[in-house]
């Protein structure tokens, strides 16, 4: 009963937006603290690649973004779940907040990709199983964020956009196997490189930078979720005593 | 159970012969977009050959996104949505109705003129009767799928390209093995298991979206 | 057999009622009255199930109305501002079709019985789209005739109606009553309801 009344208690955005508030500029410590410590691994120690240059040194931003991606429809999907079932109101903010940053990873994902495609392959964009299937979660993100965004009511976007989620992570495996099909039918050329002899450096370099963006992620969805929160409870007490102390 | 769906089904098929000019537009479209290609593309026979199973299957979930956002505007503008979701039996059994009728008005007529522009493009026997039989497989995916996007996006201002936006990308798989099984046909290895993977996923489709509609519907009806 | 208690309801960022609470026996009608945008059909579509309450429970022959699902939809008939009628379909076509739909065993001579009663006799066989909107309110309204479910919920059954026919109606409502049926409904004008307990019930 104890842990109910806690998590319901955190659900409610009067507790949460203080606590989020506090929390922020830790998670963007560690943000800064694992990015210096992954750059610094990953552009002055790893060794340099004998087949690939110094180029390669991309995917210590490409790989942690698509992880990232991918991960982040996870979690807003999760959320959808939480908040489809026990009608939180704080799960639909969540959502809402952590899309932006998940539509930027799989833009970042594809950036990054054609830019080290376009050395290492000669041509910015090629239709591998692994970027195309990026860009369609980019699309997935788009259509959750214009649906949200054509919704008026707050409820009514909540909720739907909670059921896009449900639906769209259904459908992101049976996409990436098909689209993987796909690709080896037609024999396209392929990346491999996490297939390719890794360092270790490497390795730890890019986990690093993948604890980096993970702590970012979770700073600006936060300050989203914040913002998200004054606006949709603008009429409600705390609000405006929250905002009358930070006029003050 | 089956009685509400064959009901719904009914129904929707007297609407849809009272309002034929939806459903020859529908198919138009199709047969205009198809026979666009050639003229983009060049009247090379090997090269429209290797493209035909692509571009009728572009055009294909083109023509059904056309028909879907009517799927339940019309039901809702009018009050007859909310009489259906009131009616003593679950929303999803309606929905499957809608589904199937949807199917029947749309992918049927996509199928059976598909064979007829296939031979535009030069293709063999063999791959037309995979093409058609793709077709037939795939499509009622499609108008499930369809279905949630419509339910989603029921009474929203742009609603019918929101719809495509949200209903395009998970229309991925049936693309790929919908062409795919007509691609495999032509260069001889056989569209068999392209085909099964259809079937199964039309059939997934339409065990799971006609409640995920349904539940968006009650969303959108609150 | 028909009770709510403790309903709120938040409609966008307004909060339109809260506390709200009624109990309706069988044989009774609840008058919902209020100025426009009080949340009179928002309280019918949470009677109706369609909306659920922010907080509170509405409860039918004891039951959740959440809970009991196609239970409480077997009772109910639920007439709304819209017709819920097909243009393209005749007035016949229409009435048998709903009923289909909603389960409910109608036959076409009930049916032609009750175009009838509202003053379509003659005009069952014409498409809905060429009839006036009095007309399509009446096609609307022809379901009641032969509706035997317990559990009448009316958004506004008087508007667009003439006079003869709102004493038509209003006899209508006072036999579902006689037979120990409920109504709900929300109206501007008040019509005597010659039979039955009438209940009134102000938001403001």
């Amino acid at each position: 009963m104890k842990d109910r009344f806690n998590l319901y208690r955190f659900a409610s955005p009067a507790t949460f937006y203080p606590l989020a508030g506090k929390a922020i500029p830790w998670f963007v410590a560690a943000a800064v603290l694992f990015g210096l410590a992954g750059l610094y691994l990953g552009m002055l120690v790893a060794p340099t690649d004998f087949q690939q240059g110094e180029g390669y040194r991309i995917i210590f931003i490409h790989v942690p973004a698509s992880w990232m991606s991918m991960f982040i429809y996870l979690v807003m999907a999760f959320w959808a779940a939480i908040g489809l079932a026990f009608n939180t109101r704080l799960s639909g903010m969540m959502a809402q907040a952590l899309a932006p940053t998940g539509a930027l990873m799989a833009f970042l994902s594809l950036w990054t990709g054609a830019l080290w495609g376009k050395p290492m392959w000669g041509t910015w964009w090629v239709w591998d199983a692994r970027l195309t299937s990026e860009l369609i979660l980019l699309f997935l993100y788009i259509g959750y964020m214009a649906l949200t965004a054509a919704i008026d009511d707050p409820r009514r976007a909540d909720k739907a956009g909670g059921l896009l989620l449900l639906v769209g992570v259904v459908n992101v495996p049976i996409i990436y196997f098909s689209v993987k099909w796909w690709n080896t039918l037609h024999q396209g050329s392929s990346v491999n490189l996490t297939k390719s002899s890794m360092v270790t450096t490497m390795l730890y370099g890019m986990l690093l930078m993948a604890l980096c963006f993970w702590m970012y992620s979770i700073a600006v969805a936060l300050m989203r979720a914040r913002t998200i929160m004054l606006e949709r409870e603008r009429h409600t007490d705390w609000v405006k005593a929250e905002l009358e102390g930070a006029g003050r | 159970m089956l009685k509400i769906i064959l009901a719904v089904v009914g129904r929707d098929l007297k609407l849809a012969m009272r309002r034929q000019a939806d459903i020859v537009s529908a198919l138009f479209f199709f047969v205009i977009v198809v026979s666009l290609f050639p003229l983009g593309i060049g009247p090379e026979p090997d090269l429209l050959r290797k493209l035909a199973p692509g571009v009728l299957w572009v055009a294909a979930l083109l023509a059904t996104m056309l028909s879907l956002p009517r799927l339940f505007a019309d039901d809702h503008r009018d009050g007859t949505l909310e009489q259906l979701a009131l009616a003593p039996h679950p929303l999803g059994l309606v929905v499957t109705g809608k589904v199937i009728a949807h199917w029947l008005v749309s992918g049927l007529p996509l199928a059976l003129i598909a064979p007829v522009l296939g031979i535009q493009f030069d293709l063999s026997t063999d791959a037309l009767l995979v093409l058609t039989g793709a077709i037939l497989l795939g499509t009622p995916a499609l108008s499930g799928i369809g279905a949630i996007g419509a339910a989603l996006t029921l009474g929203l201002r742009g609603g019918g390209v929101l719809l495509s936006l949200l209903v395009l990308p998970l229309y991925i798989p049936v693309l790929i093995f919908g062409a795919g099984a007509v691609d495999a046909t032509v260069s001889g290895l056989g569209g068999e298991g392209h085909l099964s993977l259809l079937a199964a996923m039309t059939f997934a489709s339409l065990g799971f979206a006609p409640w995920a509609s349904a539940a968006a519907l009650k969303i959108a009806l609150e | 057999m028909l009770e709510a208690d403790n309903l709120e309801c938040v409609r966008g960022e307004r909060r339109l009622f809260a506390g709200l609470g009624f109990n309706l026996e069988a044989g009774e009608l609840l008058y919902l009255q209020g100025r426009n945008g009080a949340g009179k059909t928002s309280l019918l579509r949470m009677i109706i199930g369609l909306l659920p309450p922010e907080t509170g429970e509405i409860r039918w022959k004891g039951k959740s109305i959440r809970s009991s699902g196609d239970e409480f939809r077997a009772d109910l008939c639920y007439l709304g501002h819209l017709n819920a009628i097909k243009e393209e379909l005749t007035p016949l076509e229409n009435l048998l079709a709903s009923a289909h739909l909603a389960d409910e065993a109608l036959s076409e001579d009930d049916a032609l019985d009750a175009l009838e009663q509202v003053g379509l006799a003659g005009r069952e066989d014409l498409a809905c789209k060429y009839l006036s909107q009095g007309q399509k309110r009446r096609v609307a309204l022809a379901r009641l005739v032969k509706e035997r479910r317990p559990l009448w919920v009316l958004d506004e059954p008087f508007v667009a109606l003439d006079v003869a026919a709102v004493d038509w109606l209003a006899g209508i409502i006072s036999a579902h009553l006689q037979r120990g049926g409920l109504a709900v409904m929300t109206t501007h004008q008040l019509v005597a309801i010659p039979a039955g307990t009438v209940r009134e019930l102000k938001l403001s």
